[in-house]
């Protein structure tokens, strides 16, 4: 074997390691949670999926501050837990079926970083949204809030 | 049973011909197979005559199918599902083609029309020398791949299964109607026979894609994609024949028109982000994004490792590798962004129903496994065959570093799909794996390192000789441009530092390198076009391309590095955040009452009123920028886009200067401001110097000013007009004007008393003129509306030198295609028509359209 061909061998396998070590840490995943396993894990980024708990108040003042929106959040299992973000209030939280919060628990807090709203009027290709579509002549709306803007670019 | 008002021929046809091109498709296939293994020349040339015929007849059939969904939806003919589904009797017009490759299989049509255009120029240019004898096998692969794409868009059911979906299915076939009872006849409980006149309109484009970007991105990014095939097909014809070397030369200006159009398409996309989509950037590390940039950073692998055989002989093993996963790849990017695999960790989300998300699934996981299987199968069994040369290359060449650097695209490109592929790991081994907090920094702490390795590479490697170098050659000449680049970065870091420290220190020296090393490649670049080229400039693509690269890259640091929160409530000083972990992100949002100026950098920002746009549903919020020296004003409008669907779009408004962006968009309006306003006037009879109170403080009667000629008002002595001077003193002592007006006009028959009222919406205090009292009061009418304050909460950005990111695009794109030409060894007019159209085209799309 060729002396080049070696050390460019040897060059890649350590690039690899290191990829594999530097861009694969543990820090660069997450797990998706209930509310319950994510009170069990105190501090630790998760994504928990849950729904909005409709008895609890959304408190959102945009004149007092626009960067303060709390609500509560349910899960199927029973577990509830009180949500702080630190943005603006997407405009369809009330409708939303379930959300995706990404963020940590602190205490029984959940302090979010990121919302993705499912809603249930749903994408284009729903047929059964579809469907009530044709009848009221009422489009579909879109899934997630939070980037919906991008989400129909390709 | 027949429907009143249905059109169904234009579908006959369209479903005749879709079947048509499918079968035309595998025949040509078929027939150019068998052609490629036949060596008796004549047989060879009959059958090449029949492929091709069968080729020009998919090609013809591809087109009509377009022709016919383009007649389809600019007619209306909602009972077809497609045109019910992506086109509307609202749609502007200039939004019809983007309206068809909204859909998947619109898509896919767009996909299979590219392909059949470049095999269609291929089948044309077979007679030129440097493409003789190649068609066969290379349009073996290309009819093979449209023989896939066709059956995307089938739509048969093949022993209940069915194939494909198409884009001529009914609107009666596809909707359940029977859970809509007005569409149904009472007696037979059927579909109503003139169901089709209950349809009112389609649900016409997403209002979030109604961009000019829709237009113009999606063609340009499937020329990319399609293009990626040829190097493939060539790398297939090299081992097919048995000719190993030989398909390089005809492939590799293929290579590069594919480099250049895919780079320019993934970076439409970027520029798109940024201008009308409001997630701040233009750049997300979205897997859909990821997914096209692997390719291309592969492509970019294989173009090197080709001109490296090219020169020396050389990497010939690395061309094949990296010609085929780079259409490999771009068959997994498809699988990836149309399975709706993704849905859960991309905002770009395809989300299918459940009989064509299987369907989908299964047909493009066939079509990755036709190509990727049989590609590598052949190439490692004819491993041994491909000719390598067993002499040592030297450290001192330029073919080592280029080699260099095409395996650290390659390992870069390997990165970024292992990392986005978690959602394909999840789905085979049943985890639960999710992205990290803050996912650009999980790429970006590997990609400014190889952004580093490439930039240092492609400042040096072209000071390198082909075979070996004098090692005092390289030396001398490289002298100057490695201290100037040295320099540039050390002024750059005294004055003009890098403000991006969240990351820490490591992150932040890594961005220093980053910019050493594409500064350095800008100066070495530019420099080597006169030092090592004497100033040739149609040899000097590569340089030109190299140069706009580290230009890119450059760009994307600074703007990224130096992008500033404006609208941060730190810098603004206002709205003291009472969550207490709030320190951790800057809280970027800001809420503007109307007409109270808020101080944002050195401007102080204004909302002073919003108004409609010409679409349904627009409004567009009119925010003025004064700076503080006064030196400068100007007006922003971003508008919040309300479709009939209920569906949000918030599009920025962005003041363009050369060297910056101030970029701000509406994160959230007030909820309520249609409320009626059932809130009174309250008259109280002042003289000027009394006081009254309100509900948040007291106003103050300064005077009475007969016929005022001010900024506001401009009378004449002769007119009748009274204003009244008001101060407002808040409990919390801050101070508003206002000044209501009565006037008396004669209409013609009548005199007739005009009040003028002022609001300070600060207060949501109205002031009325409500007329004269005695003893030289007057009546003033106080209101305490009711109606919510009208206000809007917006974020802002700067974004300083964004324009370097699109000027090194638009170079690199350049040096590409001079690249293209002289390897095609194309004549000098149309080198020149080419070129003047590739630099007015690329000009136009990122510095003046869709602004």
């Amino acid at each position: 074997m060729k002396k080049t061909n070696i050390f460019i061998l040897v060059g890649v396998a350590v690039a690899i390691v290191g990829l594999i070590i530097f861009g694969f840490s543990p820090s660069d995943f997450s797990t998706y949670d209930t509310i319950g396993s994510a009170k069990n894990k105190q501090g630790k980024y998760v994504h928990v999926i849950a729904k909005l708990d409709k008895t609890q108040p959304i408190q959102y003042d945009a004149i007092k501050d626009p960067n303060y929106l709390t609500f509560s959040i349910v899960d199927s299992l029973g577990s509830q837990a009180k949500v702080i973000y630190h943005n603006t209030k997407p405009a369809e939280l009330e409708q939303s079926e379930r959300v995706v919060l990404q963020g940590t628990m602190k205490g029984d807090v959940f302090e979010c970083k990121s919302i993705t709203l499912k809603c249930p009027s749903k994408y284009k290709d729903d047929k059964k949204q579809m469907e009530k579509t044709v009848t009221d002549n009422e489009a579909p709306a879109t899934n997630t809030y939070q980037n919906n803007a991008a989400e129909a670019k390709k | 049973m027949e429907f009143i008002g249905e059109h169904l021929l234009p579908g006959q046809i369209g479903h005749f011909f879709v079947i048509l091109s499918f079968i035309a498709s595998l025949i040509a296939s078929v027939a150019y197979f068998t052609a490629s293994r036949k060596t008796d020349i004549l047989e060879k040339q009959s059958w090449i005559r029949f492929a091709r015929i069968a080729f020009i007849t998919q090609f013809v059939s591809v087109i009509i199918i377009f022709t016919v969904i383009f007649y389809i939806c600019s007619h209306h003919y909602f009972e077809y599902m497609y045109a019910y589904k992506h086109a509307a009797k609202e749609l502007e017009s200039k939004y019809l083609l983007a309206c068809i490759w909204e859909g998947q299989e619109g898509s896919f049509l767009l996909w299979t029309i590219w392909h059949s255009v470049l095999g269609i120029f291929l089948i044309s240019r077979s007679k030129k020398p440097l493409l003789q004898s190649w068609e066969a096998p290379v349009m073996t692969v290309v009819s093979f791949a449209q023989f896939f794409l066709g059956m995307m868009i089938l739509g048969i059911y093949f022993f209940n299964i069915r194939i494909g979906s198409s884009p001529f299915t009914l609107t009666r076939n596809e909707l359940n109607f029977s859970n809509a009872p007005i569409f149904n006849d009472p007696q037979t409980g059927l579909l109503k026979k003139d169901y089709l006149a209950l349809i009112a309109d389609g649900v016409g484009l997403n209002v979030l894609l109604r961009n000019y970007w829709m237009v113009i991105h999606p063609p340009i990014l499937f020329l990319g994609f399609a293009s990626t095939i040829i190097p493939f097909a060539f790398a297939y014809a090299g081992i097919q024949t048995k000719r190993f070397g030989d398909w390089v030369k005809p492939a590799l200006p293929f290579a590069l028109f594919s480099a250049c159009v895919l780079g320019v398409g993934i970076m439409m996309g970027g520029k798109w982000a940024y201008e009308s989509l409001s997630f701040g950037g233009y750049w997300a590390w979205d897997p859909v994004e990821n997914a096209s940039l692997v390719p291309w950073l592969i492509l970019i692998g294989g173009l090197h490792t080709m001109v490296i055989y090219k020169a020396t002989g050389h990497s010939l093993r690395a061309s094949y590798l990296f010609a085929i996963l780079t259409f490999v790849f771009i068959l997994y990017s498809t699988f990836l962004t149309r399975t709706g695999i993704l849905s859960d960790t991309s905002v770009h989300a395809f989300t299918l129903d459940e009989e064509t998300k299987h369907v989908t699934y299964t047909m493009l996981l066939l079509f990755l496994a036709a190509f990727t299987v049989p590609a590598l199968v052949l190439f490692f069994k004819n491993y041994k065959k491909i000719p390598s040369i067993n002499v040592e290359e030297r450290t001192d060449s330029r073919e080592f570093w280029m080699f260099i650097g095409s395996v650290v695209f390659f390992l870069g490109a390997l990165f970024i799909t292992a990392k986005t592929s978690v959602p394909v790991y999840n789905a085979i081994f049943n985890t639960h794996i999710a992205p990290p907090e803050n996912v650009e920094f999980s790429y970006n702490k590997v990609m400014v390192l190889v952004a580093f390795i490439i930039g240092l590479l492609t400042a040096i490697t072209q000071y390198f000789k082909y075979k070996n170098t004098p090692s005092k050659y390289v030396v001398k000449k490289i002298a100057v441009p490695t201290l100037t680049a040295a320099v540039t970065t050390a002024l750059l870091v005294i004055f003009y530092p890098i403000t991006y420290t969240k990351q820490g220190a490591g992150f932040l020296g890594a961005i220093y390198i980053g910019i050493f090393a594409s500064v350095y490649a800008v100066i070495a670049n530019s420099m080597y076009i006169w030092i090592g080229l004497n100033g040739k400039l149609k040899s000097a693509g590569g340089s030109i391309a190299h140069l706009g690269f580290g230009l890119m890259i450059f760009g994307m640091l600074i703007a990224s590095g130096n992008k500033k929160t404006i609208s941060d409530n730190r810098v603004t000083g206002i709205n003291i955040p009472f969550g207490k972990d709030s320190k951790e992100d800057p809280l970027e949002n800001l809420t503007l009452l109307r007409d109270v100026p808020t101080r944002m950098l050195d401007y102080s920002v204004t909302y002073t009123g919003d108004s409609l746009g010409a679409e349904d549903g627009r409004q567009f919020y009119k925010l003025k920028f004064v700076k503080k020296d006064s030196s400068e004003q100007f007006m922003l409008k971003p508008d919040v886009y309300v479709g009939k669907d209920e569906l949000r779009s918030s599009n920025p408004g962005t003041k363009r200067y050369l060297t910056k962006d101030i970029y701000t968009y509406i994160s959230s309006i007030n909820p309520s401001n249609t409320k009626e306003d059932t809130a009174q006037f309250v008259v109280k009879e002042l003289a000027p110097g009394d006081t009254s109170y309100y509900s948040k403080g007291y106003i103050i009667l300064n005077g009475v000013i007969k016929n005022p000629n001010n900024e506001k008002f401009h009378f004449q002595p002769t007119d009748a007009a009274l204003m009244a001077d008001i101060t407002l003193v808040n409990r919390d002592s801050s101070r508003y004007k206002a000044y209501p007006l009565i006037k008396v006009d004669y209409n013609g028959t009548d005199t007739i008393v005009i009040p003028v009222d002022d609001t300070v919406y600060a207060q949501n205090l109205y002031l009325k003129f409500a007329g004269v009292g005695n003893d030289k009061k007057v009546k003033i009418g106080i209101k305490e509306s009711e109606k919510n304050i009208d206000y809007i909460t917006l974020k802002a950005y700067l974004f300083p030198y964004i324009n370097l990111v699109w000027l090194g695009l638009v170079i690199m794109a350049i040096g590409v295609v001079m690249s293209m030409i002289q390897r095609a060894k194309l004549s000098t007019v149309y080198a020149a028509g080419i070129l003047i159209f590739v630099i007015a085209g690329l000009f136009f799309m990122f510095f003046f359209a869709g602004s």
